[in-house]
């Protein structure tokens, strides 16, 4: 069963924690090269098990042991985990680039501990994700999930600070009962069919209470850790309370761990179970997510705040393509094209965000500061800075050629053809909003300042480059996507057409900014007309609504709720 | 007539939503972290039911889930540490243990910088 060249997928998870029990035995001054001798050997290990699985065009197996499920374990990587594994891969490396002058190992020999942690954890969220793309049992992916957890809430609270212990205190509290919720649902499963291998689960599950209680408990328990709206209470203020390099590894890459779980058991264990109103809800929630996100973004005051409410609606996008992916009659979840989309989502976020978080940094430890309205000027004295946030907030608008843009050319086509007009409108609407925060954002950031902009610190070239470069990434996807993809989904960037309605999302965004943005962008006449006051009072709305979701006991039940509703809704499915 | 798994199995679901009422309604994020630990002992005693009924693979007694039980613990140990180790800073730095930055303000006179 278990053929050559398959060891690499053992590699691929065991290499970055060997990395990280030899960073903690050869301790602080050289954890630094150990991580970068690390993410090299990873990343050939990553490219040797692409080109592996291109050459053969199957999924690859690798058994623990020679042991074949249900008693053993099994790896496998087919196409989504190695294209998900690429990314991060690259994204790890970026993300290494840029901090490593931030966090150099201190001159002294009582130097501080972030430095040393950072790297470590880097290292462990990187072998967590590559488990939870890998791992082809149930539980080996609750123990990655977990590990993912483990590694990630400390990258919150790096600095020590109050407020940061806080907020990775609530991220792990709520993590966990999502985590319990999925090992309740996993123990389910396990006691109907005897096994939790997703191979054998896939052609044993059959619609019945247990599967529906599973699949309901396992998804909202998932969507907890992903932080999808309204399950979002741990996530503003831990991606923007930890360091810059941190909260690019947090929004970029570990809420993709949970998502892609959700896939993976929507799609790959039981496709057959989920029903088309259960997809919806999910969906709607994501719909939620990208109007409300955006919406509380524009309010924000701070640019890591803004960001990592950017990220809440970015998730919700991850999940518009659940719905599309049904077969021609509605009643299974199928590979295809809205997939293709979602992972290529995926992959165009954990780009496009790493590179605004870091840029974000920048400005931060550039300034002192990160107060939005005070950043006139910045474009001239950082323009390198500057010039990845916008495009990074470019990829993310979906212009042409980014991945974004691909992906919604897939997910309309498929929207289309199911006849699921609802979601055209949320996916053309969406980008106007992803366009509010940016337009707020770069009309500060080109305003003429009052007095000369006094820089603390140069942002070193290494940082800027990376974060330029993760940016770039993300705007050029889909021109690494052609050869797969039909030809005609691309047109050229700069014809009519595309300019126009580039040129029309950024006017509704700039409108969205003028009239929610909690400073008048058009500065003295602060009160303005009945329009501008009327949009205000909606944007203070939809901050309530958020400030309501993120209370703990409105939280809970709200998970609890969601749990109910996704079971009732599959229910029903099954019975009309 | 009940079964002695299906008693064990009603006690795990007891438990499970004993602890997700603490989880829910206590704020305090000790008490969280042992309602999460009251839910995790329910979710275990489920899977040693399981396992005593045999699973659906037919065994008179399977000790797959036992296997896997002691993992679970083990992940559920190691997290109650790293909460317990977080709330434990969180106390030392800001002389609170609340999840809420009001509510810490509130107890330490609103002054301090939380």
């Amino acid at each position: 069963m278990t053929e050559p060249g398959t060891l690499s997928l053992v590699c691929a998870v065991l290499l970055p924690f060997l990395g990280v029990l030899a960073g903690l035995a050869l301790g602080g001054r050289n954890v630094r090269a150990v991580a970068l001798i690390t993410i090299l050997a990873g990343l050939a290990v990553v490219f040797s098990i692409a080109l592996t699985f291109v050459q053969s065009a199957q999924p690859l197996t690798y058994l623990l042991g020679g042991w074949a499920p249900p008693l053993g374990i099994a790896l496998r990587a087919d196409g989504l985990s190695v294209t998900m594994m690429l990314a991060v891969a690259v994204v790890v490396a970026g993300i290494a680039a840029y901090a490593w002058r931030d966090f150099a190992p201190p001159a002294g020999d009582a130097g501080k501990r972030a430095p040393f942690m950072y790297w470590l954890l880097l290292l462990a969220v990187w072998g967590s994700l590559n488990l939870v793309f890998l791992s082809g049992d149930l539980f080996t992916l609750y123990v990655a999930l977990e590990l993912l957890t483990f590694a990630g809430v400390p990258l919150v609270c790096l600095d020590g600070r109050g407020e940061t212990l806080r907020a990775a205190l609530r991220y792990l509290l709520f993590a966990l009962a999502g985590s319990l919720l999925y090992l309740l649902g996993a123990v389910l499963l396990y006691g109907a069919h005897g096994t939790l291998d997703i191979a054998l689960l896939a052609g044993l599950v059959s619609p019945g209470p247990i599967a529906w209680t599973a699949a309901a408990l396992m998804t909202v328990g998932l969507l907890a850790k992903t932080a999808l709206f309204p399950l979002h209470i741990w996530l503003p203020p831990a991606h923007a309370g930890a360091p810059a390099a941190g909260s690019a590894v947090l929004s970029a890459l570990v809420i993709k761990g949970s998502w892609f779980l959700v896939v993976r058991l929507w799609f790959d264990v039981m496709p057959g179970v989920i029903t088309f109103s259960a997809a919806q809800l999910l969906a709607a929630l994501g719909a939620l997510a990208i109007v409300v996100g955006s919406v509380v973004a524009l309010r924000q005051e701070r640019l890591k705040l803004l960001v990592a409410y950017s990220t809440i609606a970015q998730i919700g996008y991850l999940f518009l393509m659940f719905p599309l992916a049904f077969d021609a009659g509605g009643t299974a979840l199928v590979h295809g094209a809205a997939l293709d989309a979602g992972v290529l989502q995926a992959v165009s976020h954990a780009t496009a965000k790493a590179g605004m978080f870091m840029a974000a940094g920048l400005i931060y430890a550039s300034l002192g500061h990160d107060r939005i309205a005070d950043l006139a000027g910045i474009a001239r004295a950082m323009p390198v800075t500057v010039l990845a946030f916008a495009v990074a907030g470019l990829a993310l608008m979906g212009v042409v050629p980014s991945g974004a843009y691909l992906a919604k050319k897939l997910l309309l086509a498929a929207a289309d053809g199911s006849g699921q007009w609802w979601w055209t409108l949320v996916l053309q609407g969406g980008a106007a909003f992803t366009a509010g925060y940016m337009v707020l954002v770069l009309a500060n950031v080109l305003r003429r300042p009052a007095a000369p902009v006094v820089l603390l610190k140069r942002a070193s070239r290494l940082s800027e480059t990376a974060a330029l470069a993760l940016a770039a990434c993300s705007l050029l996807l889909a021109l690494a996507a052609l050869g797969p993809v039909p030809g005609d989904l691309i047109s050229n960037p700069l014809a009519p057409k595309e300019l126009l309605s580039t040129l029309a999302v950024v006017i509704c965004g700039g409108l969205l900014a003028f009239g929610m943005s909690r400073r008048s962008l058009l500065a003295e006449r602060a009160d303005g007309g009945f329009a501008r006051r009327a949009m205000v009072a909606a944007g203070a709305a939809f901050e309530r609504l958020d400030e309501f979701a993120r209370r703990w006991t409105s939280a809970s039940i709200l998970l609890l709720a969601l749990a109910g509703l996704f079971g009732w809704l599959m229910v029903q499915g099954a019975a009309g | 007539m009940m079964t002695v798994a299906s008693v064990f199995g009603l006690c795990a679901a007891a438990l499970i939503g004993l602890g997700l009422f603490g989880l829910i309604t206590h704020p305090q994020p000790l008490r969280k972290i042992l309602a999460f630990n009251v839910i995790g002992s329910g979710v275990f005693l489920l899977f040693g039911a399981i396992a005593y009924r045999g699973a659906g693979a037919g065994m008179a007694a399977d000790p797959v889930p036992q296997a896997l039980l002691i993992t679970g613990i083990v992940v559920a140990f190691s997290a109650t540490a790293l909460a317990v180790a977080v709330l434990l800073r969180l106390h030392e730095e800001t002389g609170s243990a609340s999840l809420t930055a009001e509510a810490a303000d509130k107890r330490s006179g609103g002054g301090q910088d939380a």
